[in-house]
């Protein structure tokens, strides 16, 4: 007997808008706690909560995005529930007319395209945060994150692994960032998600009952979460047991998930029309504003690179893929005119320092102006590739500008032929034995040559001047 | 020289002409009040702070409207640094860090608010006996109810104590105790004045109004206290007329209607008679009378206690001992600190709405309650527009009697529901509606209800001034007719 798993995500993004989602106060990460909190996020008696309209152009921007429905109209509720960090005993949402209706997104796994579909996205304010491990048999509340506005993205229930879970979040994550409405920032708790898993005989049309795994911040622990619970659901049912429908929470440490509450413990959240704010009206200029000024996305930034940068597709695909990468490669073009080189560079060297450095580029000392400028280097054949990857580490250390390292180094390229013709007649007279075995046939030979002209001009020589000079001489 | 009984206009006059300076003012009415503590009618006093203002006007007069009236203020109004408990045990230690826009506004205005006045536990209640600090006498008869839940506000004006009080009116919370204390009380369109700082009963119902001797001191009141505010996005942006600029003008062709539905014969004989002679007073300023037809208008009480107690349980969440207010002693893990604490906190009425708004609000009975009631508040609300087709004020009883003794309703909620029969849809439908003296039961003043089209409390007031220019049930006073 086969099984089959059925994964649904409800993703949290936090809207990078400065203020909250119904209040002035800061939504700046990493502050005194409870100092980014003015009279609403207090919930203090006699306050009201106003709508940040900036949170809801955000919103807007990711339903374009994903070609969902955008309901100019939507409402706001209230969720009822008693919690130290919810200041007002209710938080508030969107459940009935949320501002994303369906939509859609593509994921790719192994190679594969697939298409999940995209339930509705709605705008609700997080939380504060409970800290019970600083005081002793006290806990204490952080109300800073209290009203950060939120966009949850929830998932049709089609992803089918945790391959394709975790494809599904860093697709959601690539577009956030790319239309700049989320910083992405998963360690900061910037996008963190529900997963809801189920399992089912493959035959079976119904589908089996289904466990949340609650809020889970790192695509590792998702994989592993997923995995974990997926064999957990299938020894129970081949055991002849039934799954309970429950909140599960997955630790880390000694991975694996555990009961959080039954479906019986769970909360009536009593939800109903939060009668403190009328519903959003979204004009249609308004929305043709924000479809006007909607970044480019990734896929149309990859067509661009091909069509108009010449770059093959691979190459284009892995720089499109990551906003940062993308800014470099834009940016360096806008300075040099050699985009194929920018972008060699960024996938091969550049690449393999973020990768050995396990950073991303915008956390590195490379800017775009000192990028462009070790291309134009390369390009001016004032130093050669090999000199030019030494150039990059050094910058990679320092952040330094490439002129001034060249220049304090001394690594301007020789290109002056007689110079170069002159140091590879020495060197040719010096090996006697390995010239006969090259004209004896031993092609490999030459580049023996070549390495010692490098050598001798400690790798400043042009190498293209190299070959030629010794290709004469050695004829 | 004696200011117990002044109207707003009397006193600006005094002012005016400096029969009495701003200092002598407040402290007279602090004699009043101390006077008066048996009514039990303020909770919290603010004696220095309001001699200091006083004295600054002395010194040099400011040019606010209301300059130097002292006001009562319904402890349901966050005051800055002074202490506001909305009636309940749960806020006794609370000191908001601001003010009500309301508040605000009356102040810029040169009001004095010269203390808190008592009102029903979070204004759910019809008496002032759900008040932590004890109920509130009318100055009509020591035994008397004032009327609920602004019964402070009006108790404290009936008594000549202040000119002027704020109210509030989540079903008739103003319009009751005014009729019942013998006072003018206009509840505006829901949304006239700003709810920022009014700590929240039913929010989609909740409006503050002014409170005050007579229908001309409602209105220099209302000019003040309305204001488009951006902190709350239900407050109306609409310019605010002068209200005062129409009272003076005739009534004459003014429509009335009579809500057929409203079922006078199950009123006492003297309250039909009081009502019948306000008709033909009215017809005698040339005002006609049509009948009206509210078809759903008899499920407004029903209505009502679904959506009230169903907001209400959830804005009273917040006080759960966490943040700000009551919290209880020793609580041995979380649950028991929200049990401990909610219980000791709250008093019965306000436990018995919260019951029963969780009740309506919970899975499987959302549809048979909350969204069944807001459906009929809809029917309801598109009952007054049909009527206002053909009418430009609607005219009622304000209650179904005149005060009853305290006590005499305890046992049964549903027949103190039912004493806001008639105010009640004028909350549901969002539409303004106002009280003022009629008339006298047993020697207890009665109120006439005047409901009004939406944004329409000029021609409200209208009415009422021209009543009361004509009449002289709004100078009666529990020690004799004013002189």
């Amino acid at each position: 007997m086969s099984w089959e798993t059925v994964i649904g995500l409800e993703i949290h993004v936090q809207l990078s808008t400065d203020s909250k989602l119904f209040s002035g106060g800061s939504t700046s990460f990493g502050a005194e706690p409870n100092t980014h909190v003015d009279l609403i996020d207090l919930g203090l008696p006699g306050v009201l909560p106003v709508a940040n309209r900036g949170a809801f152009h955000k919103a807007i921007r990711f339903g374009l995005a994903t070609n969902a429905e955008i309901n100019q109209t939507s409402t706001f509720d209230r969720k009822n529930y008693f919690y130290p960090d919810l200041p007002k005993g209710y938080q508030i949402t969107q459940m009935a007319l949320p501002i994303v209706g369906k939509g859609s997104i593509k994921i790719e796994v192994d190679g594969e395209e697939k298409i999940i579909n995209i339930t509705r996205a709605h705008l609700e304010e997080d939380a504060g945060k409970s800290i019970h491990d600083l005081f002793d048999g006290e806990t204490g509340v952080d109300l800073n994150r209290a009203g950060t506005p939120l966009l949850e993205i929830v998932s049709e229930p089609e992803i089918a692994n945790a391959k394709e879970a975790v494809a599904y979040f860093k697709a959601i994550r690539q577009i956030v960032t790319f239309l700049d409405i989320c910083d992405g920032n998963m360690a900061q708790g910037s996008m963190r998600c529900d997963v809801n898993v189920s399992v089912k005989k493959s035959d079976d049309t119904e589908l089996g009952t289904r466990a949340e795994i609650k809020n889970i911040n790192s695509f590792k622990f998702i994989e592993k979460a997923i995995n974990f619970e997926i064999d957990r659901q299938i020894r129970i049912l081949e055991s002849g047991d039934s799954v309970v429908q429950e909140t599960r929470l997955y630790d880390s440490v000694k991975n694996e998930t555990r009961s959080m509450r039954s479906k019986e413990e769970a909360n009536d959240y009593r939800y109903f029309p939060c009668p403190d704010l009328l519903p959003v009206v979204i004009s249609d200029n308004e929305l043709k504003e924000i479809k006007d000024n909607l970044p480019e996305l990734p896929d149309e930034k990859e067509r661009r690179y091909v069509e108009e940068s010449n770059l093959d597709s691979s190459e284009a695909k892995i720089i499109a893929s990551s906003k940062t990468m993308a800014n470099m490669f834009e940016g360096a073009c806008s300075k040099t005119n050699d985009s194929k080189l920018v972008a060699n560079w960024l996938v091969g060297d550049i690449s393999a320092l973020l990768n050995k450095d396990n950073i991303d580029l915008q956390e590195s000392k490379l800017t775009s102006d000192n990028f462009a400028l070790l291309i134009e280097r390369i390009s001016d054949k004032t130093i050669s590739g090999k000199i030019a990857k030494s150039v990059l580490e050094e910058i990679w250390e320092t952040g330094n500008d490439v002129d001034a390292i060249i220049e304090s180094k001394g690594l301007v390229q020789i290109q002056d032929e007689s110079l170069l013709e002159k140091i590879a007649q020495t060197i040719i007279d010096d090996n006697p034995s390995q010239v006969e075995a090259f004209k004896g046939g031993k092609d490999k030979l030459f580049g023996f040559f070549v390495g010692q002209v490098m050598k001798e001009t400690q790798g400043k020589a042009n190498p293209q001047s190299v070959n030629e000079i010794l290709k004469r001489l050695l004829s | 020289m004696s200011v117990q009984y002044k109207t707003i206009k009397e006193l600006k006059n005094m002012l005016n002409e400096k029969e009495i300076s701003y200092t002598e003012l407040i402290q007279e009415t602090f004699l009043n009040i101390k006077n008066n503590s048996e009514l039990n009618a303020f909770i919290t006093l603010n004696e220095e702070e309001s001699l200091k203002k006083a004295n600054n006007l002395d010194n040099s007069p400011g040019s606010g409207s209301l300059n130097g009236i002292p006001i009562a203020q319904k402890d349901l109004f966050c005051t800055k640094d002074l202490k506001t408990t909305c009636g309940s045990n749960m806020l006794s230690n609370f000191v908001p860090p601001y003010s009500a826009t309301v508040i605000e506004n009356l102040e810029n205005a040169g009001c004095i608010s010269v203390g808190k006045t008592n009102m029903d536990e979070f204004a759910m209640g019809s008496s002032n006996e759900t008040s932590f600090y004890g109920n509130v006498q009318n100055p009509w008869g020591e035994n008397l109810v004032p009327g609920g839940s602004s019964g402070g506000s009006a108790a404290a004006i009936a008594a000549g104590i202040v000119p002027a009080a704020s109210g509030t009116d989540t079903g008739g919370s103003i319009r009751q105790p005014a009729s019942l204390c013998g006072i003018s009380g206009l509840k505006p369109t829901y949304g006239r004045i700003s709810r920022w700082g009014m700590i929240a009963f039913a929010s989609s119902l909740d409006q503050a109004g002014p409170m005050a001797r007579t229908a001309e001191d409602c209105a220099l009141l209302l000019n003040e206290m309305c204001s488009h505010d951006e902190k709350d996005t239900t407050s109306i942006d609409e310019a605010v007329p002068d209200f005062t600029e129409n009272l003076n003008s005739s009534i004459k062709g003014l429509k009335i209607g009579l809500v057929k539905e409203f079922d006078l014969s199950k009123l006492d004989n003297n309250v039909v008679k009081v009502f019948e002679e306000s008709k033909k007073h009215y017809e005698s300023l040339g005002a006609e009378f049509i009948e009206i037809s509210l078809p759903n208008i008899s499920l407004s009480v029903p209505t009502y206690y679904v959506v009230a107690p169903a907001e209400c349980s959830s804005n009273l969440s917040r006080f759960d001992g966490v943040k700000f207010g009551k919290r209880c002693d020793n609580p041995k893990d979380l649950e028991e600190l929200y049990i401990k604490t909610r219980s000791e906190g709250f008093g019965d009425e306000v436990k018995r709405r919260i019951l029963i708004g969780s009740y309506v609000l919970s899975a499987g009975f959302y549809d048979a309650y909350y969204k069944k009631a807001q459906q009929v508040r809809r029917l309801i609300k598109n009952d007054f527009d049909s009527a206002f087709k053909n009418v430009d004020i609607i005219m009622s009883p304000t209650t179904r009697g005149a005060a009853f003794e305290v006590g005499s309703k305890g046992d049964d909620p549903i027949q103190m529901y039912l004493e806001d029969l008639f105010t009640i849809p004028a909350n549901l439908a969002g539409l303004p509606a106002m009280s003022i003296p009629n008339g006298m039961v047993d020697s207890k003043p009665i109120g006439l209800q005047l409901i009004g089209n939406f944004l329409d409390e000029s021609r409200l007031l209208q009415a009422a001034h021209n009543f009361q220019i004509s009449t002289d049930w709004h100078l009666k006073t529990p020690t004799g007719n004013k002189s």
